[in-house]
């Protein structure tokens, strides 16, 4: 009975506390971008993609974002002028019509219209006028539609119809602008380069404009005298608007002529208050010796610079201000990769950081760690440190500041890290909505790689044509793929942190205010232990440099231990208070102790008779190798018989194979695990407790490690006083073995207090930060493996408790992490979870320590590996995971913690028209929300099964 | 277990004679029926009185029906006594010459003809072929069993599959398929699991009850309608120390056919299992054949709880430094695991001999020992 009514309190505190399960915003660069739109009313950004999401950007923290029903690729995006709406073309030739609408006092992107144009001709260019009434859709078949807005009511007697310009065939419509000062003349490209300038109200054409080369886009300038039209064979023209037909060009140009070139895509004139134009373009460079080049080309005066981007240019634009809001101020630049921003009233034209929108995957992302509640001072010095790296960026602040972000404070600061294939690790501000980049740790420098730093994307020497400048952080090329980082740990408390990478490196890194010369001591660890019969085929450990090595104000390496063989390091952990880090690979783990520079402890896991273990990575490689040279051997017996022949009879054998292949079913072999499995001793997971581990009335240090074949490994660890720290060796002492009998992969261990509650981090309770663990009542064992949560008793372990996943549903656990849940509606109430994401893409959450399964909600879909790969989990109940290269999902089980963008945006007040959808601020709305919450928590309480 | 140690009434004698052979040396004595003693003296005895004091022996005996059974613990040791005719005929055998196939139904009656011990030698017709290996008493165990059978229909089979730390592989394969299920629309076609492969040799092979195309229904009680292969491969996995399968045999000809049993209701449970003794597929027994068969009296049912505790203490926990024993190495000796737990409480045995198989052994003799048919 006591157990019961413990049971159903449990059952209640959690899920009052818990809340629900929601996905709250995208962190990152949207994955596959296809189109651009600015509002310079609005002050937004829009960007379209390829899987059909809109998504809206303005100052820091306002971020909208809409999908459209149609799996379609948005291809292009157009603000309305003046107005909260925006069109959206996607490529099945539907346009949709979106608004931001006020809602309790927060705006929401919705979609309010969509339409289809009647008849086969697809939409190929999109205008929308100036006074916000009408669309004009250029179509494929050269015919302009006029439709009238929101409505999308079709005009059909102001159509511009392919016979009214004229009797030749001119292609489809490219390019469609208006007159900057007079709205009622558009111009009308078309793709076989004739250009026409047609009256909208008078229903004529008022000039043609013959240009010879297949047109590319078309820009008014902004005193409507000059049309610029760019082409396909890499030139651009200037044409006078006049009166009379002046059918000359008056400026033709290849900008980097003599020899072809490839397509000037856009191309845009700007004047300045005083002085030269601004001419803008892309594309256009000498198609044989820089044709793969992604550049656009910005002249100015004297100044010319060809800037080169590492990815296909999506769209640009110009954002402009100064008294008139005529000057350029910036180049707001969408290529396929990232987002980039130039300062184009600074000498040199830096880059502006971007506050969101920052490409998480500049070098492919291979791990992230995420850290809570960082302590100001800590922050700071990170801040600071990543000043130094931001020294050539702009100064000017964030020029798209459309949008109110009314969100809340976030109540803690958050780091997330994410660690990168090019052995850097990224630090970012996870508190928000937007993720910003903090910091960058480069771990190259402690190594000679065979990149030479000097020669990789520099500037161009002088006088060299085009006059290239690089621009933009993507760079998926990773010089040395050993140089990856696989595990981070960083301690909040102390500032140290260790980073393991690909090749069984290891490093120790402290937190350094001044840039400093260091020499990095470097320790080789043999995992193997003499084990025989072991061939390493794998990559060669990373040679370290052994001169010192100058490294920049922030985390700065002052020790490196080498994992022999070099093999990926698979578990790492940091005990900041003991100076003692405890790392693991497929062959065996080990402690190093990072005061005294020595290692304690090594031990290896490694079963003799897995040969996959035994021979690393490259064997597969190899076998590949192997396979290619079989088939070079039938080919060439197949020309033997063939000589002989017997064609039709090895036809006849090759097709019966194919038959074979394709009839065979995908099928599954059921056996038990068994310790000659392969990959059985590599390690998990690895972790630090003072907890009874000989007797049940001293505490001790111990490190626990678990491996792929169910053994979980237990220390008991010595640490000499602190007086003596220095001096005197940490010794290491197996107690435990454990071998779970289902031989699961462990992939969690941790110990709980007397409570209940997990043991608090290091330093933590020193920090008062944390409640003292309970070192009274007995302590309990939580291993959780792949398949099963078990619960042992300490100091003699004996199974207590647990709870079985696998056998019961078949899902197995991916990731694992230990969660704070605090109360909405009390402050100071809360408890602890374990937070669970299966190879299903459930989240599940499991009380401790009782070890029952609470709620499971649909997370990530169960195909997609890497998104599930990618997950992890924060201290209150929150969650990231990759849901493209470059963008991560955070989703939130708590409801005390939820960062998601609450933001407001106006319709700009100087347009005086259709403003039906203006909302009003109240501040009473954001409350009335809380109540909801409350409201749909107590609904969640009849769903909760009775314990039983 | 006590009922082994009734001493039968119906014996007036007091003393049972014992006559011994090793060798071909022949020793007589007597021992007292009421008071037998244990095992391990009797083995010390009769080491002494053939002067054999160091010599591993393997003791068997002649029953009533002249099959030569073993003696090897008290139980079967008394079971001798209590069943002496009033003659105990023993044949003793060293260890390591020790021909396992000596014990079993008519051994000793087939042989009453030939001169030579019958016990040392092996009839003329067995030798061209390979000798049928039959395990000791000791190492019989079930190896799967029909259950549930009164509760399930007749087209379905649950077949539960111990894989107790032995070394031979479960061998089966599951794949993708689609079933057809009626439904009140009408025939509907669903995706399913079904067996797709038996590896020769291996445990589901050799039990006979599990065959090529059969559909898997639920796995250890959980339906797998609804889930993906790879899931279902993981719950069997997690399950596979006690796998339980339903199924649907493609082949519904050789269904039990429930005839009136189950008016008893228990009388269906618990008679005995049936168990084809696993090394028996090595050999080409035809297991099919033995499927076929079934009578309806040797069907199990197991409480659901029981295989929920079976594996609760299988983790094995080494006690390492401090004042405990001294490090013993794992060496993947996972039978080990359930030594402390399956400690049989005659104590009847040296310890030298840590059988991995002491458990089901104990469950064995529980259940009277007509588990074991073959």
């Amino acid at each position: 009975m006591r157990a019961f009514l413990e049971v159903g309190i449990v059952l209640y505190t959690l899920v009052s506390v818990l809340g629900s399960f929601v996905k709250t915003v995208e962190h990152g660069f949207p994955h596959q971008p296809s189109a651009l739109g600015y509002s310079p009313s609005l002050k937004l950004l829009a960007i379209g993609t390829r899987s059909g999401a809109i998504k809206l950007y303005g100052s820091p923290g306002v971020e909208f974002m809409g999908l459209h029903d149609e799996n379609a690729a948005v291809t292009q995006v157009h603000f309305m002028p003046h107005q909260v709406e925006l069109v959206t073309l996607l490529d099945d030739n539907s346009l949709h019509m979106w608004t931001l609408r006020g809602h309790n006092g927060l705006s929401e992107l919705l979609e309010i219209g969509r339409f289809t144009l009647t008849g086969p001709p697809g939409v190929t260019a999109v205008l929308a006028h100036s006074s916000g009434e009408l669309l004009l859709l250029g179509t494929e078949g050269g015919h302009v539609f006029v439709v009238e807005v929101p409505g999308f009511r079709e005009l059909e007697e102001r159509n511009i119809s392919l016979d009214q310009v004229s009797s030749r065939n001119l292609e489809h419509v490219e390019a469609l602008q208006e007159n900057p000062v007079d709205p009622d003349q558009v111009i009308i490209g078309y793709g076989r380069g004739l250009m026409v300038i047609w009256d909208l109200e008078k229903k004529l054409a008022i000039q043609h404009i013959p240009a010879t080369q297949q047109l590319e886009s078309v820009c008014w300038t902004e005193d409507g005298k000059y049309i610029l039209s760019s082409h396909s064979d890499g030139s651009y023209c200037r044409w006078m608007v006049g009166g009379q037909d002046m059918n000359e060009e008056e400026k033709s140009d290849i900008p980097y002529g003599h020899f072809p070139c490839k397509a000037i895509s856009k191309i845009v004139q700007l004047p300045t208050e005083e002085g030269p134009p601004f001419l803008l373009f892309s594309g256009g460079m000498p198609r044989a010796s820089y044709g793969d080049r992604h550049c656009i080309t910005v002249i100015h005066g004297k100044t010319h610079v060809a800037l080169d981007f590492t990815s296909r240019i999506i769209d640009f634009f110009v954002i402009r201000d100064g008294p008139q809001r005529t000057d350029p101020s910036a180049l707001v630049v969408l290529v396929e990769e990232e987002l980039v921003v130039i300062d184009l009233q600074t000498e040199g034209w830096p880059i502006i950081q971007t506050p969101y929108l920052v490409p998480l995957h500049s070098s492919a992302i291979t791990c992230s760690h995420h850290v809570s509640t960082i302590p100001l001072k800590l922050w700071e010095r990170i801040l600071a440190a990543g000043k130094h790296q931001n020294a050539h960026y702009s100064k000017k602040p964030w020029p798209i500041t459309g949008g109110q972000n009314l969100a809340p404070d976030p109540p803690q600061r958050d780091l997330l890290l994410t660690g990168h294939e090019d052995g850097t690790v990224r630090f970012w501000d996870a508190s928000g909505v937007c993720l910003y980049p903090m910091y960058k740790l480069s771990t190259a420098g402690v190594f000679h790689t065979d990149a030479d730093p000097n020669d990789n994307m520099n500037q161009g020497t002088e006088g060299e044509w085009p006059p290239f400048r690089k621009v933009g952080c993507f760079d998926p090329y990773s010089d040395d793929p050993r140089l990856g980082i696989q595990k981070i740990h960083l301690c909040k408390y102390s500032g140290y942190l260790t980073v393991a990478g690909t090749a069984g490196q290891i490093l120790m890194l402290e937190l350094n205010d001044e840039a400093a010369e260091q020499t990095v001591e470097a320790k080789v660890v043999d995992l193997l232990q003499g084990q025989e019969g072991f061939r390493w085929k794998g990559h060669t450990q990373l040679d370290i440099q052994e001169d010192p090595v100058m490294f920049p104000a922030g985390f700065q390496p002052f020790a490196v231990v080498q994992c022999q063989p070099p093999a990926v390091v698979t578990a790492l952990t940091l005990h900041s208070e003991w100076k003692l880090i405890a790392f693991g690979t497929s062959h065996g783990f080990g402690l190093y102790d990072y005061q005294q520079k020595n290692s304690v402890l090594i031990k290896c896991t490694l079963n003799p008779s897995d040969q996959l273990a035994m021979e690393g990575p490259l064997s597969r490689v190899k076998s590949i190798k192997k396979s290619l040279r079989q088939s070079f051997r039938r080919i060439r017996r197949s020309r033997v018989s063939l000589r002989k022949q017997h064609l039709q009879e090895a036809n006849a054998r090759l097709e019966a194979e194919l038959a074979e292949m394709e009839l065979a079913p995908v099928q599954r072999k059921i056996e038990a695990r068994s310790s000659d499995d392969s990959f059985t001793g590599l390690v998990r997971t690895l972790y630090f407790a003072d907890t009874f581990l000989s007797d049940s009335s001293h505490n001790t240090p111990s490190l626990w490690a678990g491996t792929n074949g169910g053994c979980v490994f237990a220390y008991m660890l010595r640490l000499p006083s602190v007086e003596h720290r220095a001096d005197e060796p940490v010794t290491a002492q197996l107690s435990k073995e454990i071998q779970l009998m289902h031989r699961a992969p462990v992939v969690g261990i941790v110990v709980l207090d007397g409570h209940g509650a997990p043991l608090p981090e290091p330093l933590e309770v020193a920090h008062d930060l944390a409640r003292a663990p309970d070192m009274q009542g007995s302590h309990h064992l939580l291993v959780v493996s792949e398949e099963q949560f078990k619960v042992f008793t300490l100091p003699k372990v004996s199974a207590k408790m647990k709870l079985k996943l696998t056998a019961v549903d078949g899902s197995r656990v991916r990731r694992v992490g230990m969660a704070w849940f605090g109360s909405s509606r009390t402050e100071d109430y809360g408890e602890s979870g374990l937070l669970v994401l299966t190879n299903q893409g459930d989240v599940h959450v499991v009380s401790l320590p009782h070890v029952k399964m609470q709620v499971q909600y649909p997370c990530i879909r169960r195909e997609d590996v890497s998104g599930i790969a990618s997950c992890v989990f924060t201290k209150h109940g929150q969650g990231f995971y990759l849901i493209s290269p470059s963008e991560f999902e955070r989703f939130s089980l708590s409801t005390r913690c939820v960062v998601e963008p609450r933001c407001l945006v106006e319709a700009p007040l100087h347009s005086g028209c259709s403003n039906q959808h203006q909302s009003q601020p109240d501040g009473a709305s954001s409350t009335h929300r809380y109540i909801n919450l409350e409201v749909s928590l107590m609904s969640r309480l009849s769903w909760i099964r009775t314990p039983n | 277990m006590n009922k082994n140690h009734r001493v039968p009434s119906s014996r007036s004698l007091n003393a049972v004679e014992v006559k011994s052979k090793f060798g071909a040396e022949f020793r007589r004595f007597s021992l007292d029926r009421s008071k037998p003693g244990r095992f391990d003296e009797f083995y010390g005895l009769l080491q002494h009185v053939h002067r054999i004091p160091n010599v591993e022996l393997l003791v068997g005996y002649a029953d009533v029906h002249g099959d030569l059974l073993p003696i090897n613990n008290d139980d079967n040791y008394h079971k001798a006594i209590s069943t002496a005719n009033p003659l105990l005929r023993l044949f003793l055998q060293r260890k390591e010459e020790a021909d396992h196939g000596t014990f079993g139904t008519d051994s000793l009656t087939r042989k009453k003809n030939t001169v030579l011990s019958a016990v040392l030698l092996r009839p003329d017709h067995n030798k061209k072929k390979p000798p049928v290996i039959i395990s000791l008493p000791k190492d019989f165990r079930p190896v799967s069993s029909i259950i549930d059978v009164d509760i399930l229909p007749e087209t379905h089979r649950r077949v539960r599959l111990y894989k107790h730390g032995q070394e031979k592989p479960l061998g089966f394969y599951i794949r993708d398929g689609s079933s057809v299920r009626v439904t009140p629309q009408g025939l509907e076609k669903v995706p399913g699991i079904f067996i797709s492969r038996l590896v020769p040799g291996g445990l589901a092979e050799s039990t006979g009850l599990l065959a090529v195309n059969d559909e898997v229904l639920e796995v250890n009680g959980i339906e797998v309608g609804g889930k993906s292969l790879d899931q279902v491969t993981d719950m069997m996995i997690a399950n596979s120390h006690n796998l339980i399968i339903t199924v649907k045999p493609a082949n519904q000809r050789n269904n039990i056919v429930r005839s009136g049993v189950g008016g008893g209701g228990g009388a269906a449970s618990g008679s005995s299992g049936r168990s084809s003794d696993s090394s028996a597929s090595y050999y080409g027994y035809s297991s099919h054949s033995a499927a076929a068969s079934i009578p309806p009296h040797i069907i199990q049912n197991f409480p659901v709880g029981e295989l929920e505790s079976d594996e609760d203490e299988e983790d094995l926990v080494i006690e390492a430094g401090g004042e405990a024993e001294p490090i013993r190495h794992m060496a993947s000796n996972h039978s080990m695991s359930s030594l402390p737990r399956y400690e049989p409480h005659l104590n009847l045995r040296t310890a030298t001999t840590p059988s991995p198989d002491r458990a089901m052994e104990r469950g064995s003799l529980e259940e009277d020992g007509t588990v074991i048919t073959l």
